[in-house]
């Protein structure tokens, strides 16, 4: 009889539910308001790099709230890749599948969009997926620290790749790489022309390589803090602003695995350019 | 004193029109996307090859709109 | 509410003054003085995942990989050599069963043509036996038949020569005898 009865409230007690949860967001909304309403919205605070264990000195090894976020990932990847292929075993566990997948994802994403004989290039394209995808997702974390929306450190992520690929470039190709620049199939008159496009466009890449990932992590973020912001100053109706953040997290997960793709895509397109750079 | 005034009117205003280029960054990635599935509809069996390119195509669209947020950014924070 | 708009105001200046004081940049990503800092532990951080990478991880799921595509590999090749072999072995079945049909089909007429032989001969030995009895009955009829046919000349030639003599007639016995065998041959 109890039983049967609690099968048939199944349906009212998760409304009843979710009415009481709604009244607690509009109650606390009401309780916590601050003394004095008004859009006191700092975004970029959660930016701010601090010393870790306190003080105000800024040194070049002073370790810093980003460099817990980094060595976090770095852990992130150990548990996973290390940790979780420790069995080596044939039929996979759930771990070890997620490894293989991600290494899977990245092999064939370096085969296909870089050529066979980028495979060696392999493992360093796989460190850079590997830390934007966690330092990314670690981000998203609330409280946390993301360290991939820093313009310091995606530059010299984006740094290393432009040279690394002028270098490969020049040493495999010598002279040839300049072919980069010289467009053959357009009119003989208009290749110069070209050519300074090609050259400025080439000089960009590392610029809009960068921003694109640090502009990516520093919007999404600011704009949850700004709807938070848009919370406390609201008071009663605090909870749109919360059902907004809620919407926002969810394309922020997607931003972080579509933007780490990406740089490792890019990174891919500039290394095919470094190796066949017909064009 | 009014000059300062003038400036951080001028800071916002200029932000303001910076946030217009997020915008039309938004319509250059959802043309880039609806554009692919046209084409993937048309022949699903080539889509799943153009996965990659349609990628670069939206990261390319979505940089420029990041620079216009990021110019917006730099009025409001660092002018 | 309206007396709590100029306290706001002054409590969002007074924050933003503080906030201002403590960050002068106002963007933390622009501030270069942190510059150092972030790239050199960046550094460390990728350096350290690229070892982690290259020395343990990566060796490790490839291997892994490598080996489940052989097991993987083995196993089909075993699978089929299992396969072979079960088609080799219902061969060898169908064989041995068409061979142990054809050997007792073998047994069955080679007793056959035994058994025949056997009867045959038998029916050979008893014909031959009925026929040498056969014609040794003959032959005991024939001189039987011979011996009858001698006494019934005798008698014959004796009865005539007695009626002849009983009827006046004398008669030599040439003549006699042969008319009494051309009687009898008649």
């Amino acid at each position: 009889m109890a039983d049967q009865s609690a099968k048939q409230g199944g349906g009212p007690i998760i409304k009843i539910a979710f009415f009481v949860v709604l009244a607690l967001v509009l109650l606390s909304g009401a309780i916590f308001a601050p003394e004095h309403p008004g859009l006191a919205i700092h975004p970029m605070d959660q930016f701010e790099i601090k010393p870790l264990f306190g003080g105000d000195h800024l040194g070049t090894f002073t370790p810093t709230n980003q460099t817990l976020w980094m060595v976090l990932a770095i852990v992130g990847i150990v548990l996973l890749l290390v940790v979780g292929s420790r069995g080596r075993a044939i039929v996979p566990t759930r771990g070890q599948s997620i490894a293989e997948l991600a290494y899977g994802f990245v092999y064939k994403m370096v085969e296909d969009v870089a050529g066979k004989d980028a495979v060696k290039y392999f493992p360093g394209i796989m460190t850079l997926f590997m830390f934007i995808v966690f330092a990314n997702f670690l981000g998203l974390i609330p409280t946390s620290f993301t360290a991939t929306s820093h313009i310091a450190v995606t530059a010299v992520l984006a740094l290393i790749v432009f040279v690394f690929v002028t270098v490969l470039g020049f040493v495999k190709n010598g002279v040839g790489f300049l072919g980069l620049f010289w467009v053959s199939a357009a009119p003989l008159p208009l290749r110069p022309v070209l050519a300074i496009i090609e050259i400025i466009s080439y000089f960009v890449r590392p610029v809009s390589h960068s921003i694109r990932l640090a502009g990516n992590m520093m919007a999404g973020h600011a704009v949850i803090k700004v709807f938070a912001g848009f919370a406390a100053a609201l008071g009663l109706f605090g909870f749109l602003p919360i059902l907004a953040i809620a919407a926002f997290y969810a394309l922020e997960v997607l931003v972080a695995f579509i933007q780490a793709y990406v740089f490792s895509i890019l990174t891919c397109v500039y290394l095919k350019d470094a190796l066949h750079p017909s064009h | 004193m009014e000059l300062v005034a003038a400036a951080a009117l001028g800071k916002f205003i200029g932000a303001g029109l910076a946030a217009i280029g997020s915008g039309a960054a938004a319509i250059g990635v959802g043309h880039v996307a609806g554009n692919f599935l046209a084409g993937a509809l048309r022949n699903p069996s080539a889509a799943a090859a153009q996965t990659a390119t349609l990628f670069i195509g939206i990261a390319f669209a979505e940089a420029l709109g990041i620079f216009s947020f990021l110019v917006a950014l730099l009025l409001m924070f660092a002018v | 509410m309206a007396s709590n708009t100029q306290q706001t105001t002054d409590a969002a200046h007074g924050a933003d003054a503080a906030h201002g004081g403590a960050e002068a940049a106002g963007m933390p990503q622009l501030d270069f003085s942190t510059f150092g800092n972030q790239i050199f532990w960046l550094v460390v951080t990728l350096v350290v995942i690229y070892l982690v990478l290259t020395k343990v991880a990566l060796p490790r799921i490839e291997a892994v990989l490598a080996e489940r595509r052989g097991t993987i590999t083995s196993d089909l090749a075993a699978a089929e050599e299992l396969k072979q072999k079960a088609v080799e072995a219902e061969e060898a079945y169908n064989k041995a069963l068409a061979d142990a049909r054809a050997e007792a089909n073998k047994i069955v007429a080679d007793a056959r043509a035994e058994i025949q032989g056997e009867v045959d001969a038998a029916a050979a030995k008893a014909d031959a036996e009925i026929a040498a009895k056969a014609a040794e009955s003959e032959a005991a009829i024939a001189e039987i038949r011979a011996g009858a046919v001698d006494s019934v000349k005798a008698v014959a030639k004796d009865t005539a020569k007695e009626i002849l003599a009983s009827l006046g007639y004398k008669a030599d016995a040439k003549s006699i005898t042969a008319a009494v065998t051309s009687r009898m041959k008649g």
